[in-house]
């Protein structure tokens, strides 16, 4: 696939470290996504899997490496900063206020006014709603209201606000942690079929996921981390078995692609 | 019928409280012939103006889950010293514009305490309470301060068009806080961060720094109503405003904002205020001994916070 006259990845992250006191939560991770396409985090519990994304997402400042934006580098010191750049993240609970309204939800931190003195700007609440609604028709997701406190919706509803919040604002690359973990199988399979809809939109997302057959079914190539280290960058192929027991096997340490570079890394001024 | 009973619980939510002002208000007007006059309605109304203003910025603060401990000493530091610059000589507009610095900027530094320290609001401001209280103290060496200005004690006693200029003020200071808690983007951000700071903040939102902001607030309103206080008294008081934080905790509190943070708003506060001011009035006028007074405004607060809970 990749070919030297390609353009650059959409995002490209190299190197990534951090820790957590004397916890080293990633051990220098290389991460590439093509634009339009949709790629599979997988990894057990304290992989690395989350932390990584936060680190794009302008959650956490890494302890070292760089990221990429379309081949120009670029530094997050907040969630804005990385939002600002197109960088959107759908985090695992959500992340919603649950006291406001879904349009509240969808423009928050983006707010249209109306007209502003200072600080201070007048919402156009009227121009919010219907944006909402627009978005909410194209994603083809159902809600009762776009004035429906988020509170009141159930937790399918909730993750589709969360999803629509990352794409209102033509987001180079949407992020999705666990967006089905909690979710009812019927709920699941609306969520993927909206990651299917932004995907044919023309979108590039990251999704982590512990459930195998989410990732066989939407992504085109997956990452798995395993104690903070990649250990396999692969395409998504062949038989759901097969995948399935592939997957696993780099998960619990079975298979490694990467093992030789990492015993190079570290013998050259690694942590330990 | 269940339809039936939370159509009624709807209404009870939404309206509620404003009932219970009313059949207060009723019970008063049955019982005293002196209650519903003019002279004793703009009377409630000038005295529930310093408690008021107070439980503006307080509600601001109560919103993001926070609290205020240190609004009364913030009251009578900035009044002593707006005080005794009036004495000084300094020009009006300028000794106001200078005693609502000091209370914002001790607003600010409880703000930067709780934010960036990390200090818990009720231990941060706990600190300032009796850091503003011990310096009212030593400003004034325990004296009042006394005879102010004419022209800066209208802010106090002065009446426009048959209404008294705190009553203008606290309206006026209502209904901007209102406009910037429900119209603005900052006011959505205040409940968004009492809501799920986390949230707010992976949101994109600048959560320390509109935290700040509603105890940067709530230091200038203490000021402000310092300064109504002192004109009104012609002295300023070290020891003035003591206790204050709690009446304008019980108004914020009896008028449904939550403690958790995130949920309700200045209308409520506004009736709080008033039924703690009428309910003290009703008191006085029913010559009930003031002994008792704080039994029944604790009574009653318990009693507003029980149905809030029986009905969220």
């Amino acid at each position: 696939m990749s070919h030297p006259t390609e353009r650059p990845p959409i995002v490209e992250m190299r190197g990534i470290k951090k820790h957590f006191g004397a916890v080293q939560a990633l051990r220098g991770i290389d991460l590439a996504l093509q634009n339009n396409e949709v790629l599979g985090l997988m990894g057990d519990n304290a992989a690395g899997k989350s932390t990584l994304m936060k680190v794009l997402s302008g959650a956490y400042i890494p302890d070292g490496g760089g990221i990429f934006i379309e081949g120009k580098e670029v530094h997050f010191t907040s969630p804005m900063n990385a939002r600002n750049q197109g960088i959107e993240m759908v985090y695992q609970d959500y992340a919603l206020s649950n006291n406001l309204d879904v349009a509240a939800n969808v423009f928050m931190g983006r707010e249209a006014v109306r007209w502003k003195l200072g600080p201070f700007g007048v919402l156009d609440n009227a121009h919010m709603e219907l944006e909402t609604k627009n978005l909410i028709n194209r994603l083809k997701i159902r809600l009762p209201s776009v004035r429906q406190k988020v509170e009141r919706l159930s937790g399918g509803q909730r993750q589709a606000v969360a999803i629509a919040r990352a794409t209102a604002f033509d987001a180079k690359v949407i992020i999705m942690d666990e967006p089905t973990a909690a979710l009812s199988v019927a709920a699941i399979d609306k969520v993927i079929e909206l990651i299917q809809e932004l995907k044919a939109q023309g979108a590039s997302i990251i999704i982590i996921s512990h459930r195998l057959e989410d990732i066989y079914r939407v992504a085109d190539r997956m990452i798995v981390l395993r104690h903070g280290r990649k250990v396999c960058d692969t395409k998504v192929e062949g038989e759901l078995h097969d995948f399935r027991e592939r997957v696993v096997a780099y998960m619990i340490g079975a298979r490694d692609d990467f093992a030789d570079e990492t015993a190079v890394s570290q013998g050259s001024g690694g942590s330990r | 019928m269940p339809a039936q009973s939370s159509k009624i619980r709807n209404l009870l939510r939404r309206f509620g409280l404003i009932l219970s002002f009313l059949l207060l208000a009723l019970a008063l007007t049955l019982l005293s012939d002196r209650f519903l006059t003019s002279a004793n309605i703009i009377n409630v109304l000038r005295q529930s103006t310093i408690n008021g203003i107070i439980a503006i910025g307080m509600t601001y603060v109560i919103l993001t889950a926070g609290i205020d401990l240190s609004v009364g000493a913030i009251l009578a530091l900035s009044a002593v010293m707006t005080a005794n610059l009036l004495q000084g000589g300094t020009a009006v507009p300028l000794a106001i514009i200078i005693g609502l610095g000091v209370g914002a900027g001790l607003g600010l530094i409880n703000g930067l305490i709780i934010t960036k320290a990390n200090v818990p609001p009720f231990v941060a401001t706990l600190g300032m309470m009796t850091i503003a209280r011990g310096l009212a103290l030593t400003y004034t060496g325990g004296r009042p301060i006394t005879g102010l200005p004419d022209s800066f004690r209208t802010i106090g006693t002065g009446v426009v068009g048959g209404v008294p200029v705190p009553i203008i003020l606290a309206g006026a200071a209502f209904i901007i806080g209102a406009v910037l808690l429900t119209k603005t983007a900052v006011g959505q951000y205040i409940l968004a961060i009492g809501n799920n700071p986390v949230a707010a903040r992976y949101a994109g939102i600048a959560v320390h720094r509109y935290t700040t902001f509603v105890y940067v607030l709530a230091g200038a309103l203490s000021a402000l109503a310092g300064m109504i206080l002192i004109a009104r008294l012609d002295s300023a008081q070290p020891t003035a405003g003591l206790a204050y934080e709690f009446d304008a905790i019980a108004a914020v509190v009896v008028g449904g904002t939550s403690f958790a943070g995130g949920q309700g708003g200045l209308g409520g506060t506004l009736v709080g205020v008033l039924i703690i001011a009428v309910l003290n009035n009703g008191l006085n006028l029913l010559n009930v001994s003031s002994f008792y007074q704080p039994v029944v405004t604790g009574v009653v607060i318990a009693v507003a916070l029980l149905l809030h809970r029986a009905l969220r």
